[in-house]
């Protein structure tokens, strides 16, 4: 009946459910990319090197003769998955700091929200592209997931303290010590579902936010490797035709601004839909 | 006051001496380093890499390197380039110019718009207009830079040639109409994410002073509704926006690298670049510490200036 309650809530915001609509399309695009187009998103094809928009190629071919509408399907996988997970690697370490800080409290919280400031005054941008030429100027998904993960977790370390201030300090958190639960038991059993909320509001903008982040590097030559797919690396491979196939830059561009705005919606309508403060 | 103003001042210098000896341990235990692209260059022979490594200080452990960097510039010399062998601080002097007009042109008109904007939108809450803005920032937040980049020169540059697709100049036209010109879609760019934000908490700010005390009482006193809504409300409200404002700061600057990027624009982001891909430390180095000094003086601006603003924040 709760979960009723928050959709009917959720159900109000027009944007959000479009936005779920939108992103369960891109989604399903990605994960059913081998039944919905018959090429290789990497299959050369140099006789057929940027071809208008045809029946047989929706999108057009790009300057390899590479089918499109293969290589933003193909590529939705990678640039989706690469959001996820840099979501669920910040999320790992902002709640796991975060409640540590605020349950503890004392000398781990004021080391916590140090470390916090100091990770907020950096410039991270320019020391991300730094780190970056560790790896000759190009990171593997894995160690790419790991960076913006490591960059993008102290928005919620900080929700999740202030969260913790408050449970702690509640009869149910009281009851379960008293019946002899164990920290442990305590921080992650019975007060993280209650924190939840701006945890899963949070998590929405940081998918969006790490997918910006990630298709920003494909195009400053410091993201995933060229021959990799990512929605990122479409555009800025197909840079120089603009004018000629303008079609190569516009579709994978739209596809990011829809996936991210409709993941922001749904985060908005969230915040509403789950009685989560303004930030 | 002047007590709390020190103590932040000396934070932020330790602040950047930190973000210097990590920046400057990242960059120099990277592997290859300055020296790999003459590794494979049977032109140059090995007796002339060593003598380049003794010259450059790679012979030596990276933090003595560090030691005689930081040294150097708290005396003001930033080094050489060495990839062109210049002083750093002419190759700044050369840049920097342009990537401020960008960020000022960017900054102006984030202001211009978005007290407009945000404005309108408290006054007409919940109205079409309000809906549109809202999910217009939406959007604003959710495009690549870069992409609408590229959609504005697509469509402004190449379908309606209204303006120039990339560069700051004409050539041999130094003129401030022509360079105003140049600046009109960069600008747009890199403001675009200040004028969704500032726009957005402008409103709330708005509708949250709406319904103070000193705003009905202006009311009540029979004070015209423009110079209840300039004098009152809007003064009081841009206090929080001016913390926006400062913490900005450095993200325009940030936001500079790609902008500078799209449009080929002569400045300190595109610098940058090159001597990542160069492996020029001093270059990298100088770019860092101004990113990180932006970073650390807009922080500090926006807490000062929220207590001069504001009489009832006082520090001791």
């Amino acid at each position: 009946m709760m979960a009723a309650r928050i959709w009917r809530r959720f159900r109000r915001h027009r944007a959000a459910v479009a936005g779920a609509v939108a992103l369960a399309l891109v989604m399903g695009g990605a994960v059913l990319a081998p039944l919905l187009t018959p090429y290789s998103p990497t299959a050369l094809d140099p006789d057929h090197a940027l071809e208008a928009p045809t029946p047989r190629h929706p999108l057009g071919t790009d300057d390899l003769g590479r089918d499109e509408l293969a290589r933003l399907l193909y590529g939705g996988r990678v640039s989706l998955l690469v959001g996820i997970t840099a979501m669920l690697v910040g999320s790992a370490i902002g709640v796991t700091l975060g409640s540590a800080a605020g349950y503890l409290g004392g000398r781990v919280d004021a080391a916590v929200m140090r470390l916090v400031d100091l990770v907020l005054s950096f410039p991270a941008i320019f020391l991300l592209l730094i780190l970056l030429n560790w790896t000759a100027g190009r990171a593997p998904v894995a160690l790419m997931v790991g960076y913006l993960g490591l960059f993008g977790w102290t928005g919620l370390a900080r929700i999740v303290r202030a969260e913790y201030l408050s449970l702690r300090e509640r009869e149910f958190v009281e009851a379960a010590r008293a019946g002899g639960a164990g920290v442990r038991r305590v921080v992650f059993r019975h007060i993280l579902p209650n924190a939840m909320a701006p945890i899963l509001v949070q998590a929405a903008f940081a998918v969006g936010g790490a997918m910006l982040a990630e298709a920003a590097l494909d195009f400053l030559g410091f993201g995933l490797p060229p021959e990799i797919p990512t929605w990122g690396n479409l555009m800025t491979q197909a840079e120089s035709y603009l004018t000629s196939n303008p079609v190569l830059v516009i579709a994978p561009g739209a596809v990011v601004t829809l996936s991210v705005v409709a993941v922001f919606f749904i985060g908005d309508a969230l915040r509403d839909a789950l009685d989560v403060r303004a930030q | 006051m002047t007590s709390y103003v020190l103590q932040r001042a000396a934070q932020a210098v330790a602040l950047l001496a930190l973000v210097s000896l990590v920046g400057y341990a990242i960059m120099n235990l990277a592997p290859g380093g300055p020296l790999a692209v003459y590794m494979h260059n049977p032109q140059v022979t090995p007796e002339r890499i060593a003598i380049l490594r003794h010259q450059l200080g790679f012979d030596r452990p990276w933090y003595a390197r560090y030691v005689v960097w930081a040294g150097a510039l708290l005396r003001g010399q930033w080094g050489d380039s060495y990839y062109t062998g210049r002083p750093v601080l002419a190759m700044i002097g050369e840049r920097l110019p342009a990537t401020l007009a960008l960020m000022l042109s960017a900054f102006g008109l984030a202001i211009a718009l978005a007290i407009p904007l945000g404005t309108f939108a408290a006054t007409h809450k919940y109205s079409w207009g309000d809906t549109a803005l809202s999910l217009g920032s939406f959007f604003a937040w959710a495009m690549p830079t870069f992409w609408f980049g590229l959609m504005l020169q697509l469509l402004f540059a190449v379908r309606w040639r209204l303006l120039p697709v990339a560069g700051m100049h004409e050539i041999g036209n130094a003129s401030l109409p022509d360079l105003v010109r140049h600046l009109v879609l960069p600008a747009l760019v890199l403001g675009l994410g200040s004028i969704a934000s500032w726009s957005r908490y402008l409103r709330s700010s708005l509708l949250e002073v709406l319904s103070q005390d000193y705003v009905r009482t202006a009311r009540a006193k029979g004070l015209p509704e423009t110079r209840v809504r300039q004098r009152h409300m809007l003064r009081n409200s841009l206090i929080p926006i001016v913390t926006l404002i400062g913490l900005d700061l450095h993200a325009l600057f940030s936001g500079a690298v790609i902008t500078e990027s799209i449009f080929g624009w002569p400045g300190m982001g595109r610098l940058f670049l090159e001597a990542l891909n160069n492996r020029d430390y001093p270059v990298q180095m100088a770019g860092l510490m101004l990113s990180a000094a932006l970073l650390v003086a807009g922080n500090l601006m926006a807490d000062l200036a929220y207590v001069a603003l504001d009489p009832r924040i006082r520090y001791r």
